[in-house]
């Protein structure tokens, strides 16, 4: 639908009657009045200024039926401000004008929100249909994708990834792809983007509002207690690598905005995702807990035998785990490191019956390993 | 506009762990009594921390789906949440008698109804009659059959037993099944002689655990002796010295469950018109509507 064929409802010109009736309008560029005394109705619009006798209000078309389907959907449809200024989000409403807005909208207008396309485009009435696929499926035929209707399914589609592996991180970026909500309105489209990322949608809103509130490490030091007041003993450093190890975008997408303290920031990258990480998640204190436990050893020096290519293998193998290649490496590419014939070669060569590296002992003094 | 939230522990590791929160949710949802029903976890997204901030409503009903009264319920969730002047003393409780209280959750500056678990609610003895009834498909099963209700024990928390122990009474008092009895995991009396404990032929055996997991679907089978190695999995029933074993598994995952979330919403003062009474009959598979 194209801006000069927008026409009105009943339901939206009651509605506006309504409205009108109690104070004026001014919403995204329309302002509206009515004058009681003359029965007339003023509407005003960048281009277009206009005054109707009640009779005329329903011969309203075109570009001012256009801001008043937009208002009647920003104000009497989508009713939080959370919801609204998601959806003025993505249909990207401050930088566009109605107009020109329902120009793109009848194509559709696509924003990202971690793995998620979503599409808006518009209904006859002025309503809003949205669409979300896997940013990979964006070129797919709609028909190829498995669909859904109810927003609620994307909690299980975000359950396991593609391999059927459990995601305890739903804004890890391993979403599964193949599937597609084809028509949601705007209610469900809120419903679904808060099932595959939770809170992320109220969080944006209150950094877009300048009140995201940060708790940064040390905050979360503080409140921790029973058995995991261990991570009050992480090392400072050890936080930023854990930042990294855990953070980046490669392992979540949020967006990461807390740091060691407010005035210790953090090196590591954050990420540049829409959707702010506003305190260190339940995963990261849980892996924080065990590295303070970890740091906790000295360290000692042993000595090792190994040629420059194995040494190189076994940086090799450490970056294929940490990058989560290992399944990409191929049985017969032998020229790979982490390829399983080549472990199981230098495990052959390297290690003694009881697994030791070199047949260096861990404890060379024989006391047991007290880190267990 | 009221909104429900349910608070659960969900896990990194066993994606079932928050299952039962997430069809409580859905059932409750279909209901309509709230305009909103929101999940948060201890372990999971959204976290309890920001859970409260996905609420749209005024009257905000926060509902633990854990077992019993103790370091969740009294600690971590109310930090979590942020509810200001928060004490276990506000529920007035014996361990087992929380019921609400409320207080301002300093998220979102308004005030929350912070309600006692489900797992020490009357209504839960409800749900492990209807759990017997499931597990055997026999809607009238008493007559001739003894009930075991199994919980933890006390190691971790006094009140986990309380819990076990006045759901066993209630059964007792219903007088529907020829014997009830507690059993523990790691005290005595202990699940692993369920046989010694009881009389009759048949045993119903429910874990008093909201969901199923490690404890539940591993250590109580192999415990029982139903299974040497529960991959193998077990029958339903499954003989164990000459008596027939029904195991249940942890009753949290039994759909009712829903109707215990909604009365202590409802007890807090929730308007939910007549949703207990849909939740029960949609629930109850004796009354179910083909097709829904
Ligand atoms: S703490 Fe790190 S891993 Fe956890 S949600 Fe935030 S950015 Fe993601």
């Amino acid at each position: 639908m194209s801006v000069a064929d927008a026409t009105l409802s009943e339901t939206q010109l009651a509605a506006f009657r309504e409205q009108l009736a109690a104070e004026p309008i001014e919403y995204d560029g329309l302002a509206a009045d009515y004058d009681a005394a003359e029965d007339t109705y003023s509407i005003e619009t960048p281009d277009h200024q206009t005054s109707l006798g009640a009779a005329e209000l329903s011969t309203v078309a075109g570009e001012q039926a256009a801001y008043i389907s937009n208002w009647y959907f920003y104000t009497q449809q989508v009713t939080t401000e959370r919801k609204h200024a998601f959806c003025r989000w993505l249909e990207l409403a401050d930088d566009r004008s109605v107009p020109a807005r329902y120009d793109d909208l009848e194509s559709g207008i696509d924003r990202e929100w971690g793995e998620l396309t979503i599409t808006t485009t518009l209904a006859a009435d002025g309503d809003r249909r949205y669409e979300i696929r896997h940013v990979n499926d964006s070129d797919a035929d709609g028909d190829a994708l498995t669909m859904h209707t109810d927003p609620f399914d994307a909690r299980d589609i975000g359950t396991r990834d593609a391999d059927g592996r459990y995601r305890p991180l739903r804004t890890a970026p391993s979403l599964d792809s193949g599937w597609i909500f084809p028509k949601l309105t705007a209610a469900e489209v809120y419903e679904a983007v808060e099932a595959f990322y939770p809170a992320t949608i109220v969080n944006w809103h209150r950094e877009q509002r300048g009140d995201l509130d940060i708790d940064h490490w040390r905050d979360e030091q503080d409140r921790q207690s029973g058995i995991y007041n261990l991570i009050t003993v992480l090392p400072d450093e050890a936080v930023e690598w854990a930042a990294a190890a855990c953070c980046d975008d490669s392992q979540c997408l949020k967006r990461r905005e807390w740091q060691l303290s407010e005035d210790e920031p953090l090196a590591a990258e954050g990420g540049d995702c829409v959707f702010p990480c506003r305190e260190p998640c339940s995963m990261v204190v849980a892996a924080g807990r065990e590295w303070a436990k970890l740091e906790r050893e000295d360290t000692q020096t042993y000595e090792f035998e190994l040629t420059p290519s194995e040494k190189e293998q076994i940086e090799a193998i450490i970056d294929a785990v940490a990058d989560g290649t290992v399944d990409d490496i191929r049985e017969a590419d032998l020229s790979e490191g982490a390829n399983r014939y080549r472990a199981r070669y230098l495990r052959e060569k390297r290690f003694d019956d009881d697994g030791n590296l070199s047949g260096t002992p861990t404890h060379p003094d024989g006391h047991d390993d007290d880190s267990k | 506009m009221q909104s429900l939230v349910i608070v659960a522990h969900g896990s990194h590791l066993n994606p079932d762990s928050a299952t039962p929160t997430h069809t409580h949710a859905d059932t409750i949802r279909a209901t309509g009594a709230f305009d909103e029903v929101r999940t948060g976890f201890w372990k999971e997204q959204p976290s309890l921390r920001e859970v409260l901030r996905t609420t749209h409503g005024d009257e905000i009903y926060v509902v633990p789906l854990f077992i019993s009264e103790g370091y969740f319920t009294e600690r971590v969730i109310p930090r979590e949440l942020r509810l200001e002047g928060w004490e276990p003393e506000l529920w007035n409780s014996d361990g087992i008698s929380a019921d609400t209280a409320t207080l301002v959750a300093s998220d979102i500056d308004k005030e929350v109804h912070y309600c006692g678990p489900v797992g020490t609610h009357e209504a839960m003895t409800d749900v492990l009659v209807r759990r017997a009834e499931s597990v055997t498909g026999d809607p009238e099963v008493g007559n001739g059959f003894g009930f075991a209700v199994v919980g933890h024990g006390t190691e971790r928390n006094e009140n986990s037993a309380k819990a076990i122990e006045y759901h066993t009474e209630r059964l007792r008092d219903i007088g529907r099944f020829d014997e009830v009895k507690a059993l523990f995991m790691d005290e005595e009396p202990e699940v692993d002689d369920v046989t010694h404990h009881f009389d009759s032929e048949d045993i119903i055996v429910v874990p008093l655990f909201i969901a199923d997991g490690f404890h539940t679907q591993e250590d109580i089978p192999e415990d029982m002796g139903l299974t040497e190695d529960y991959r193998n999995g077990y029958d339903v029933p499954a003989t164990v010295d000459g008596h027939r074993i029904w195991y249940g598994g942890a009753v949290g995952t039994e759909e009712l469950t829903a109707d215990v979330v909604l009365e202590r919403a409802a007890d807090a003062g929730a308007d939910i018109g007549d949703a207990i009474a849909r939740v029960r009959q949609r629930t109850n598979p004796a009354t179910q509507v083909a097709g829904e």
